[in-house]
C-alpha cells in the first residue's frame, strides 16, 4: 500500500474531478468545503433529514445506476470512478419538471430541504420503469419538511406523474438500459443534456482506475454501507483507517444454490428488496424491508453490516434469525461457518476474531407450506428504530406446528433467538391457547431494559402482542376460536 | 415565499447563513458546555484546547468587555457561565480555530471540574421549593368559588403535556465581521435582529449604532429563532471583534437539540363544572410551566396560556393560575402558539372527562359552551365578528359530520382489532404580541428610476410567506406587477428597534408598515403626474395595472415613464412607515384589557385509526373549516395549515422529548427524536376557507396564519382517545401526551404486564 493515497478520480456534475481529499471524509464536507456546492445542505450528519442528498451513479458490470444517498454518510473513498450529481448537476437554465411542480404547488417553504427533495424525487424517475405516484411519495421517505407538513408535495407528486410518462413507456423494452433511459430523461427535461455522455465518461474512467487493493485486516477496518458506523466514528474523532467493502463486487449478489440461499455480506438492503429471487422465497420481503431505514440508506446499508453492527433491534438480523440463517466467517485463507443465533455473544460482541470477517449469510429454503411473517413496532412506523420487532418461520402441518423459528429485537442486548419458545411451539398444536402460552413462555427468555426506544414493561407487553400478530397475520381464522389473552 | 425566492430555493441557489462565502482567513468557532445540571465550577483548564493544532484562542466569561447578559426582560442569563452552571449544556467557553473540526476537537479538550449541587427538573418540586422565574399569576372573571355549587357536575385532574423539539431544518447559526470603526457586522439566523444587535452591544460595550445584523432568511424558525439564536450571533460577535477576523459559529443538530430549550412541558391541574345541560359554568386551572434555568420568554408564553385557558368556549367564572417554574433543564423557549396549545389541550381533556361523567359525546359539551359576539373573555375583552359558531356549523355540514359518525360506528362493529376515533377541535387563538409596545413595525420602500421596488421591512422569512404577502401589498397599492419589486433582507440599519417576527403579527404589522409607506409614494407621483399632465388635480390621477389614468382616461404616463417623470421633477421616491397595532391594551396589574387586534377562529374533524394488536395509530383525516380573513395568498395560507396541523399532531402523538435522571437530553439526535415524515401525516387534510369573512384590522381584510392551524394538531390526540375507548370503554387512559405507542398499548392493556 501506498503512504500517500492516490488521489480519487470521479465525475461530480458536469466536471472531471481529482482530489486527495482523504477517503474518510465525508462528501458532504467536499461538496460544500471544498466545491462551494453549498445547495447540499447538512442537517443533521446522521443520515436521518436528506438535506444532503445526492446521487451517486455507478457503472455495475456494463450499465450504469444512479441511486439517491446521503453525502453526510458518504465517505470520499466510495465516489471513485463514481458520477456524484448534486441539486447543481440537475439545474439549466430553467427549471426542470420536478422543481416547476413543486414551485407550482407551493411545497417549498423554508426551502432548507427543498435541494435534497428535488434530488431525490429527480432520483426516482431516473431510476423507476414506470412512474407511479406512491412510489414517487416513498422516494421522500429519507427527507424531513418541518414546514410544509408533506401535502404539498403529495400534490407535486401526483401532478408530475399524471403530467409525465416515462419516454419508453410504449417501447418494447420496458426496462431500458441507463444509456437509452438517459436520452428519454434528458428529452423530457428531468437531466440535462450532459448526463448523455456520462457513461461513456466514466467508462473511461474505469479504464483508467487502478485495481482493487487486496484486503488486509491489520491494516484497515472493513467498512460497507457505514450508515451506523460512521455516526459513532465522526469525522474530527480521527477515523480507522478504511477498506470499502462496496468495491468487492465478489461479495454482492443473491443466489440459490442445492437449496440454500446465500446473500453476499455487501448486498445492500435495496438489492435485498428488489431481489426477484428472494420475493420468489419471501414474497412480502419488499414490504418487510421497506420497514427498514428509509431509501437512502437501504440504497447503502448491507446485509453483513447489519449482521456485524449487531444492533439489538436491526431488521435484517431478525428477519435471517427466523429463517435460520447461518454466517460465513473468512480470515486469510481460512473459512468457517456459524448458526447465527450463535453469532451474537453479547451486547455488540460476536464470535468473531478482530481479523475476521462476513463474507455471506445463506439459510436453507423455507419448505412450500412455510409460512414467514415479520412484525416491527417503533415510534414513527418508518425510517425508525423498532421498539420491538419479530420474525417468525413457521411450518404447519395436519393443525400441528412440525417446525418453528422465533426471533425478536430490543428485548435483549443482541438479536434474540426464542430457542425456549421455538422448542414449545415444535409439536404443539395451531391453537390460540399454544399462541398465549407461547408467548408466556417468551416472557421468560428476554430481558428487556427500559430506554428511549421504550420502558422494559412496554417491550414485554409488545412482544406478546407481536407474537399474537404472528399467528393472527398467517392464520386469521385463529382470531375466532378462543379468546384472546388481553382482549377486552 | 416570493416567487424568486422559491426559483432559488429548487435549484439550490438561496444563500442560508452557513452558505455565504466569507472573507479570506475567516475562523470557526466551537462551544464547550456544561456537562452537569446544577454545579459550582471549580476549573476551567483551557490549556489543552489552546495545544490542539489550528486554535486561535480560547474566550470564557472574562473575555466579554461589556456585560455576560442575554436575558432579556428577566436579566438572568449569561452568554458564558462563570461560577454556576445551571443545566446540561449550558455554554462555558468559545474555541476559536482554523476548522470547524478542529474548534470542536479543542473544545472537547479542555478540562472542566464541576462540584454538582442539587438539581431540580420537576415543575411540583420546583414549585414546592420556591424556585420560580417570576410570581405566580391569576387571570379570574366571574367567581368560581361561588360557582360550584350551581353545577350539576364537577371534574378535576391533572393533565400533562409534553415538549417539543423545534428541528429547524437549518441549525442555529451565525457570523460575524469587524468593522473598521471597532463595530461589528452579524449575519444571524434569527427571528429577532434587533435583540442580537441589543445583546451584541450590551455584551461588547458598543452603542447599538455600531452593531449591524442582518437577516437573509431562515431555513426554519418556529420560534426557536427568537429568543434563543441571539446566544449564538453573539459568540461569534465576540470572536469576531476579539479576534478582527471573520468568525463563524453554526451549530451541529447534537449541539442545537442539546444547547437550547424547546416547548414548555406543562403540569396542570383542572377543575371544570358544568349544569345538567352541559353548559360550561366554572373552571379553575393552574398552569405549572416548566420554564428551564433561565427565564427567556417563559412569563410571556405563559401570559398567553392564561389569555387562552378557556379557547373557544365562553365560561362566566374562571379562575387561571399561571406558575413558571425554574428547574435545571435548557431554557425552554418560544415555539408555535407560544403557551396556547398547552391551555388549549387542558381544557380540551376536562371537557373529556366531563362528558363522560355527564353521559354525553365531547363535541355536545364543545358546541354547547362556543363564543359568539356579547361574550367576554376572562381578561375582559368582549367578543366581536366572532366566527366560532359559524365555522363550527360549516364544518359539520360540509363535511357531513353524522355521517362520518355512523361510518365509525359501523366500522368499530365490523372490526374486533382496529378501532376508528372521531374528534371535533374548535380554535380560538389572539393575533397581536401579548406585550402591546411589541405591536410595532417599520417598512422602507424605495423606487428605483428604472421602476424597480426595493422593499425593507421588519419582518424575517422563514418560509412562512411574509414577503410573499408584502410584495402582493406593494403590487396591489403601487398596481403594478409583483416582479418589479424585491424584498430586501432584513437589516437593523435600515429599520431600527424591530420586534421579532413572530406572534403570526409579521404579514399584518410589515404588510400595513408597507402599504402606509407605498402610500406615500403614490401621493407623490400622483403629484408629479397632476403636475406633469397639467389639467388634473391629483386626486383624479390614477395607477392602474402600470398605467396612468387622469378622470379615468388613458394618458402616456406609464409607471416607469411617471416614475422617471418625478425623478427628474426631485420627487422623493424613498418613504419610510411605521405601524402600530390601534385599540391595543392591557393593564397587569388587574390583569384585564384587550390585548388582540383580532382572533383567528376555526373548527377541525379529526378521525384516527388505531391497531389495537399493536397499539399503533394513524390519523386518517383533518377536516378544517378555518376564518382566513379574505385571505391575501390563499397557497402561503394553506401552506401555514397544512404545516401547523402537521406539527401539532407530531406534538401529541409522536414527538418525545426525554432526559435522563441527571438532566441529560436522551433524545439528542434525529434518530431518536422523530419528527413526522411523509409517510406518518395525515392521510388526508382538508382546508376550507370560510367565505364573507372580511376582516378590517387584518391587511386588506385578512387573517394572519402562522400559528392557530397548530392548535388543530390537538385534536388528533381525542379522535385517538375515542378510538381506544371504542376499543376497551373501561380503559383508564391518563391525560399525557404525546399519546406514543406505548402510552397506547399500556393502557388498552391495564394492569396485564406478562412476566
Amino acid at each position: 500500500m501506498e503512504d500517500s493515497p492516490r488521489p480519487a478520480a470521479f465525475i461530480l456534475n458536469r466536471d472531471d474531478v481529482s482530489t486527495s481529499w482523504p477517503a474518510e471524509r465525508m462528501l458532504l464536507d467536499f461538496l460544500r468545503q471544498e466545491r462551494r456546492l453549498t445547495g447540499t445542505k447538512e442537517g443533521c450528519r446522521e443520515g436521518e433529514c436528506g438535506a444532503c442528498t445526492v446521487l451517486l451513479g455507478k457503472l455495475e458490470g456494463e450499465s450504469l445506476r444512479y441511486r439517491p444517498v446521503n453525502s453526510c454518510l458518504l465517505p470520499m473513498g466510495e465516489v471513485a470512478g463514481a458520477h456524484v450529481v448534486t441539486i447543481e448537476g440537475l439545474n439549466g437554465e430553467g427549471l426542470t419538471p420536478v422543481q416547476q411542480a413543486l414551485v407550482d404547488a407551493g411545497a417549498v417553504q423554508c426551502g432548507f430541504c427543498t435541494p435534497g427533495i428535488v434530488v431525490a424525487l429527480t432520483g426516482y424517475f431516473v431510476n423507476a420503469d414506470r412512474w407511479e405516484a406512491q412510489e414517487a411519495v416513498s422516494s421522500l421517505d429519507g427527507n424531513l419538511c418541518r414546514c410544509t407538513g408533506y401535502l404539498s408535495m403529495k400534490r407535486a407528486v401526483s401532478s408530475l406523474c399524471s403530467a409525465l410518462q416515462p419516454p419508453w413507456k410504449n417501447s418494447r423494452d420496458v426496462s431500458p438500459a441507463m444509456e437509452a433511459r438517459l436520452e428519454g430523461l434528458v428529452q423530457c427535461g428531468l437531466l440535462p443534456g450532459y448526463f448523455l455522455d456520462i457513461p461513456r465518461r466514466l467508462t473511461l474512467l474505469r479504464e483508467q482506475g487502478e485495481h482493487v487493493l487486496p484486503f488486509d485486516p491489520r491494516e484497515s477496518t472493513p467498512v460497507a454501507g457505514g450508515t451506523d458506523f460512521f455516526l459513532q466514528h465522526r469525522a474530527d474523532d480521527g477515523r480507522p483507517k478504511l477498506f470499502f467493502l462496496s468495491s468487492r463486487e465478489d461479495l454482492r449478489g443473491i443466489h440459490i444454490h442445492d437449496g440454500v440461499c446465500r446473500i453476499g455480506a455487501a448486498t445492500t438492503v435495496e438489492e435485498m428488496v428488489r431481489s426477484e429471487v428472494l420475493a420468489a422465497i419471501l414474497p412480502h420481503v419488499k414490504e418487510h424491508l421497506g420497514l427498514f431505514g428509509t431509501t437512502a440508506i437501504r440504497a447503502r446499508a448491507t446485509v453483513g453490516g447489519n449482521l456485524v453492527n449487531a444492533s439489538p433491534a436491526a431488521d435484517v438480523a431478525i428477519i435471517l434469525l427466523a429463517l435460520g440463517a447461518t454466517v460465513g466467517l473468512a480470515e486469510g485463507k481460512k473459512r468457517r461457518q456459524v448458526a447465527l443465533k450463535d453469532f451474537f455473544k453479547g451486547y455488540k460482541l460476536l464470535d468473531k476474531a478482530p481479523d475476521e470477517w462476513v463474507e455471506w449469510v445463506q439459510f436453507p429454503l423455507p419448505s412450500r407450506n412455510a409460512a414467514f411473517h415479520f412484525e416491527k413496532v417503533s415510534r414513527r412506523p418508518r425510517g425508525d428504530v423498532a421498539g420491538v420487532n419479530s420474525a417468525i418461520l413457521l411450518e404447519v402441518d395436519g393443525g400441528v406446528i412440525r417446525h418453528a423459528h422465533l426471533s425478536v429485537g430490543g428485548v435483549a442486548p443482541v438479536p434474540f433467538y426464542l430457542a425456549e419458545t421455538v422448542k414449545f411451539l415444535e409439536g404443539s398444536e395451531l391453537t390460540l391457547e399454544v399462541v398465549s402460552e407461547a408467548a408466556a413462555v417468551a416472557q421468560g427468555e428476554i430481558s428487556p431494559i427500559s430506554d428511549v426506544r421504550g420502558s422494559a414493561d412496554y417491550k414485554r407487553l409488545l412482544l406478546r402482542q407481536l407474537v399474537l400478530a404472528h399467528f393472527l397475520t398467517l392464520y386469521p381464522s385463529l382470531a375466532g376460536k378462543g379468546c384472546l389473552h388481553g382482549a377486552p | 415565499m416570493e416567487p424568486r425566492d422559491v426559483f432559488l430555493h429548487v435549484r439550490g441557489e438561496a444563500v442560508f447563513v452557513d452558505d455565504a462565502l466569507l472573507p479570506a482567513e475567516h475562523l470557526f468557532a466551537a462551544i464547550r458546555t456544561s456537562h452537569v445540571a446544577h454545579g459550582h465550577v471549580r476549573s476551567l483548564d483551557i490549556a489543552p484546547a489552546m495545544a490542539v493544532p489550528g486554535i486561535y484562542e480560547v474566550f470564557t466569561a472574562r473575555d466579554i468587555p461589556g456585560e455576560n447578559q442575554v436575558g432579556k426582560t428577566i436579566l438572568d442569563e449569561p452568554l458564558l457561565a462563570e461560577s454556576e452552571v445551571h443545566f446540561v449544556g449550558q455554554p462555558l467557553a468559545i474555541v476559536v480555530g482554523e476548522s470547524a473540526e478542529a474548534a470542536r476537537r479543542a473544545a472537547r479538550a479542555i478540562q472542566v471540574e464541576i462540584d454538582p449541587l442539587p438539581a431540580i427538573y420537576d415543575v411540583r418540586q420546583a414549585f414546592a421549593e420556591g424556585s420560580l422565574i417570576a410570581p405566580p399569576r391569576t387571570f379570574s372573571s366571574g367567581d368560581v368559588e361561588s360557582a360550584w355549587e350551581q353545577c350539576s357536575v364537577v371534574v378535576s385532574g391533572t393533565v400533562e403535556s409534553g415538549s417539543q423539539e423545534h428541528v429547524y431544518m437549518e441549525t442555529q447559526s451565525a457570523f460575524a465581521l469587524p468593522t473598521d470603526r471597532g463595530g461589528v457586522k452579524v449575519v444571524s439566523a434569527t427571528q429577532s435582529p434587533s435583540m442580537v444587535q441589543l445583546v451584541v452591544a450590551r455584551i461588547l460595550g458598543l452603542p447599538m449604532h455600531e452593531v449591524e445584523v442582518e437577516v437573509p432568511r431562515l431555513g426554519g424558525g418556529f420560534g426557536g429563532k427568537e429568543d434563543q439564536a441571539t446566544h449564538w450571533a453573539a459568540m461569534a460577535a465576540l470572536a469576531a471583534w476579539r479576534l478582527k477576523k471573520p468568525v463563524k459559529l453554526v451549530l451541529t443538530r447534537h449541539e442545537d437539540m442539546t444547547m437550547t430549550g424547546k416547548r414548555h412541558p406543562y403540569l396542570s391541574d383542572y377543575k371544570l363544572g358544568l349544569d345538567a345541560e352541559g353548559h360550561m359554568l366554572a373552571y379553575e386551572v393552574t398552569f405549572y410551566q416548566n420554564g428551564g434555568a433561565v427565564a427567556d420568554l417563559s412569563p410571556a408564553i405563559l401570559e398567553r396560556s392564561l389569555f387562552h385557558a378557556t379557547n373557544a368556549y365562553a365560561i362566566p367564572h374562571v379562575k387561571a393560575v399561571g406558575i413558571s417554574c425554574r428547574t435545571h433543564l435548557p431554557p425552554n423557549t418560544a415555539f408555535r402558539g407560544f403557551g396556547g396549545p398547552q391551555a388549549l389541550f387542558v381544557l380540551e381533556c376536562a371537557i373529556f372527562k366531563a362528558a363522560e361523567a355527564l353521559g354525553v359525546e365531547p363535541r355536545e359539551i364543545q358546541k354547547r359552551n362556543l363564543l359568539q359576539d356579547g361574550d367576554a373573555f376572562p381578561y375582559g375583552a368582549r367578543v366581536e365578528r366572532c366566527r366560532q359558531r359559524r365555522c363550527w356549523d360549516v364544518a359539520e355540514q360540509k363535511y357531513n359530520l353524522q355521517a362520518g359518525l355512523k361510518e365509525v360506528r359501523q366500522y368499530n362493529g365490523r372490526n374486533a382489532w382496529r378501532k376508528k376515533g372521531l374528534a371535533l377541535m374548535p380554535i380560538c387563538f389572539g393575533i397581536s404580541f401579548t406585550s402591546t409596545f411589541l405591536n410595532q413595525a417599520g417598512a422602507f420602500v424605495n423606487v428605483y428610476v428604472d421602476g424597480s421596488v426595493g422593499i425593507s421591512t421588519s419582518a424575517v422569512e422563514m418560509g412562512q410567506g411574509v414577503n410573499a404577502k408584502i410584495q402582493e401589498v406593494a403590487a396591489r397599492i403601487f398596481s403594478i406587477r409583483p416582479e418589479r419589486i424585491k424584498l430586501e433582507t432584513t437589516s437593523t440599519s435600515r429599520i431600527a428597534n424591530m420586534p421579532p417576527t413572530a406572534a403570526s403579527t409579521g404579514a399584518d404589522l410589515n404588510g400595513h408598515a408597507t402599504r402606509l409607506a407605498c402610500l406615500d409614494i403614490v401621493e407623490r407621483l400622483k403629484d408629479a403626474a397632476a403636475r406633469c399632465l397639467g389639467k388634473n388635480a391629483p386626486h383624479e390621477i390614477e395607477i392602474r395595472d402600470e398605467a396612468v389614468y387622469a378622470s379615468g382616461e388613458a394618458t402616456e404616463l406609464t409607471w416607469e415613464k411617471l416614475v422617471n417623470l418625478a425623478y427628474f421633477d426631485r420627487v422623493s421616491l424613498c418613504a419610510q412607515a411605521h405601524c402600530a397595532t390601534p385599540d391595543i391594551f392591557f393593564d397587569r396589574d388587574t390583569n384585564k384589557g384587550n390585548p388582540f387586534a383580532y382572533y383567528a377562529y376555526g373548527t377541525a374533524l379529526v378521525e384516527a385509526s388505531l391497531d389495537c394488536l399493536r397499539g399503533t395509530c394513524s390519523i386518517d383525516a383533518v377536516r378544517v373549516v378555518h376564518d382566513f380573513g379574505r385571505s391575501l395568498h390563499p397557497l402561503v395560507d394553506l401552506g401555514q395549515m397544512e404545516g401547523g396541523i402537521v406539527q401539532g399532531v407530531g406534538w401529541m402523538l409522536l414527538e418525545e422529548v426525554m432526559h435522563d435522571a441527571d438532566g441529560r437530553l436522551l433524545t439528542d439526535t434525529l434518530a431518536t427524536y422523530k419528527i413526522p415524515d411523509i409517510h406518518s401525516i395525515p392521510g388526508e387534510i382538508q382546508v376550507h376557507f370560510l367565505e364573507d369573512a372580511e376582516n378590517p384590522p387584518g391587511i386588506f381584510q385578512s387573517k394572519t396564519v402562522g400559528e392557530p392551524p397548530f392548535l388543530y394538531g390537538i385534536g388528533a390526540y381525542f379522535a385517538l382517545l375515542q378510538a381506544m375507548k371504542a376499543f376497551r370503554p373501561d380503559a383508564h387512559i391518563p391525560f399525557s401526551s404525546p399519546m406514543t405507542p406505548e402510552k397506547v398499548l399500556l393502557a388498552l392493556y391495564p394492569g396485564d404486564r406478562p412476566v
